[in-house]
């Protein structure tokens, strides 16, 4: 059996190049939530040496100096990106596993032929204009490696069986290994272990009692022993979290109360869109400990419901209900969350107490869902909201929808 | 409203449009029941490859001699390969245009459909590429 890693190429920024074809050999950068810090960037953006996460502001002069295009996330384009690509690959693969947005193993198909790796950059390079690059190896472990190598090589795919497996385990350095963290890396040079080699040197027990079950399914995976298994179907979230910080400090009670209200309201949807249902609500608030001339306060509450449910009033009510507890007066507010926990399978006997409680509720419910899928996120709200923009996420170089909304298709001059 | 049908959207269900509605008659079943299920979905005729198949707007009347006018929208698949006289979204020095794809005595052309236009011969340095082809156009001949 082979395996493949394919990711795509600073995803974000290739995204936003698909449909700028001026911007094609020029650097682009793509901003953090709220346009804080840089979480993307195109391969000549890289080339002037700005590392990932930098706060915006400091690389403003290189910017203007190199005039680099910048952006704000644009998740719904991503996302829509990201599906295609996946699609493509399911048709090369015998299984597929999303890793990430931008990442996915595949496990080949039998008859696959040498030129498996073309083919599928070939492929989702003409039909989406996403450049990808490809690992293979004979364990999820090694074709992640590969693909490691495969980003370097001007082909843009590396095939682990294909070469001398010594020399690659041996360049290979111990912390570029996918499983081993920063903590066991140190703790492996303080053994004297670098490299991947020496790894798998080393027996199969020392490695379980220091690295646990975990560390010695990776040394077998790089001996060549498939040991990690595809997951298909993501797991079901163990907390569901939905979070921002204020592009501009919060002070009234009215306004938190409405953004609780907001991050309820999308941490329910995504409860409901899993099946699962939550019994804790956690909600907490924070000023902004950056601003040093401010007052500081932080602080959370949690509620338990009488019942579980993903109902948004529900975990709205408990949100606010949290916040009237934490709220004090007089702080300049940077960050709210609102966080699900205690989240359990949508039981039929938790269905039947709502439906003796209320039946409407569930209807209710799975209408607001169905016309939010319809028409878009936030056509119908549960609690009526004044001005909503104030905090929202900053996204000042936020480019069109142009994948999913009639309004933003690209504009093709004649 | 046209628009609803052809929605690129991956993750929409197909938007359907019934062939016939028949009035149901209590206590008398229609004898065409058997074939309600039948109807029209415009995705399925317009999209081939839906991962490859991309929505554009146009603005312009350089192509109206082959049915494209301004305001209209072009259902585009990336997947297809360009033939002789293709209709392509083509990049041409940094910039999309849509034009008709010649070859001719081993030279390639960009051809307007409207003689108002001048004939782009293609050159190296243009950083010429073929985006997509143009499948289809939609025109709307009534306001939504």
């Amino acid at each position: 059996m082979r395996y493949a890693l394919v990711d795509c190429n600073t995803f974000y920024a290739s995204c936003e190049k698909v449909f700028r074809p001026d911007l094609r050999h020029k650097p682009v950068i793509v901003l953090s939530n709220n346009d804080g810090c840089v979480v993307a960037m195109s391969r000549e953006a890289k080339a002037l040496g700005i590392p990932r996460g930098i706060p915006l502001f400091k690389v403003e002069p290189l910017i203007r100096k190199h005039n680099i295009e910048v952006f704000s996330s644009n998740y719904t384009l991503y996302h829509d990106l990201s599906k295609r690509v996946m699609d493509i690959l399911r048709t090369f693969a015998a299984e597929l596993e999303i890793y990430s947005i931008d990442e996915a193993f595949l496990v080949l198909k039998g008859e696959d032929r040498d030129d498996f790796a073309e083919q599928i950059r070939g492929t989702v390079m003409t039909w989406t204009g996403i450049p990808v690059s490809v690992g293979i190896g004979p364990t999820k472990t090694l074709a992640k490696a590969a693909n490691k190598i495969a980003k370097d090589n001007p082909q843009g795919y590396y095939d682990f069986s294909s070469e001398n497996s010594r020399e690659f385990l041996t360049k290979l350095d111990i912390g570029d290994i996918w499983g081993i963290g920063r903590q066991y890396k140190a703790f492996l040079n303080r053994k004297g272990i670098f490299t991947a080699l020496q790894l798998t040197e080393q027996s199969d027990s020392w490695i379980k009692k220091n690295l646990t079950m975990v560390g010695l399914r990776t040394k077998w995976e790089l001996e060549g022993r498939p040991s990690i298994d595809m997951e298909m179907a993501p797991p079901p979230k163990k907390g569901i979290l939905s979070s921002k910080s204020f592009s501009y400090p919060v002070t009234d009670f009215i306004d938190l109360r409405e953004a609780a209200a907001d991050y309820g309201t999308t941490a329910s949807g995504k409860l409901r869109r899993q099946g699962s249902v939550c019994r804790y609500v956690n909600i907490s608030v924070s000023t902004n400990n950056f601003r040093k001339t401010d007052r500081q306060y932080s602080n959370a509450a949690t509620i338990e419901l009488a019942v579980p449910s993903s109902y948004p009033p529900d975990i709205i009510c408990a949100a606010q209900k949290g916040l009237e507890r934490i709220y004090r007066k007089g702080y300049k507010y940077k960050k709210i969350t609102v966080y699900l926990t205690g989240i359990e399978e949508e039981q039929r006997g938790q269905l039947d107490l709502f439906l003796k409680e209320d039946p409407r509720k569930y209807q209710v419910m799975k209408s607001i869902d169905k016309i939010n899928k319809k028409y878009g996120r936030n056509t119908l709200n549960c609690m009526s909201k004044r001005d909503t923009s104030r905090w929202q996420m900053k996204r000042e170089k936020l480019s069109p929808l142009y994948t999913t909304n009639w309004k933003d298709l690209p504009l093709i001059p004649l | 409203m046209i628009s609803t049908f052809i929605s690129p959207l991956p993750d929409s269900k197909p938007c359907t449009v019934p062939l016939f509605c028949d009035l149901i008659k209590a206590g008398f079943p229609s004898p065409a029941d058997d074939y309600s299920d039948s109807s029209l979905d415009f995705n399925e005729y317009m999209i081939k490859n839906k991962s490859a198949t991309f929505v554009v707007r146009v603005q312009g009347d350089s192509m109206i001699g082959a049915g494209i006018n301004t305001g209209d929208l072009l259902v585009v698949d990336r997947s297809i390969k360009p033939a002789n006289r293709s209709i392509i979204v083509a990049i041409i020095e940094g910039e999309f245009t849509v034009k008709r794809l010649i070859k001719e005595l081993g030279k390639y052309y960009l051809y307007p459909e409207n003689s108002d236009y001048p004939v782009v011969e293609i050159k190296e340095e243009m950083g010429f590429q073929v985006w997509g082809v143009v499948t289809h156009a939609v025109h709307r001949f009534v306001k939504s």
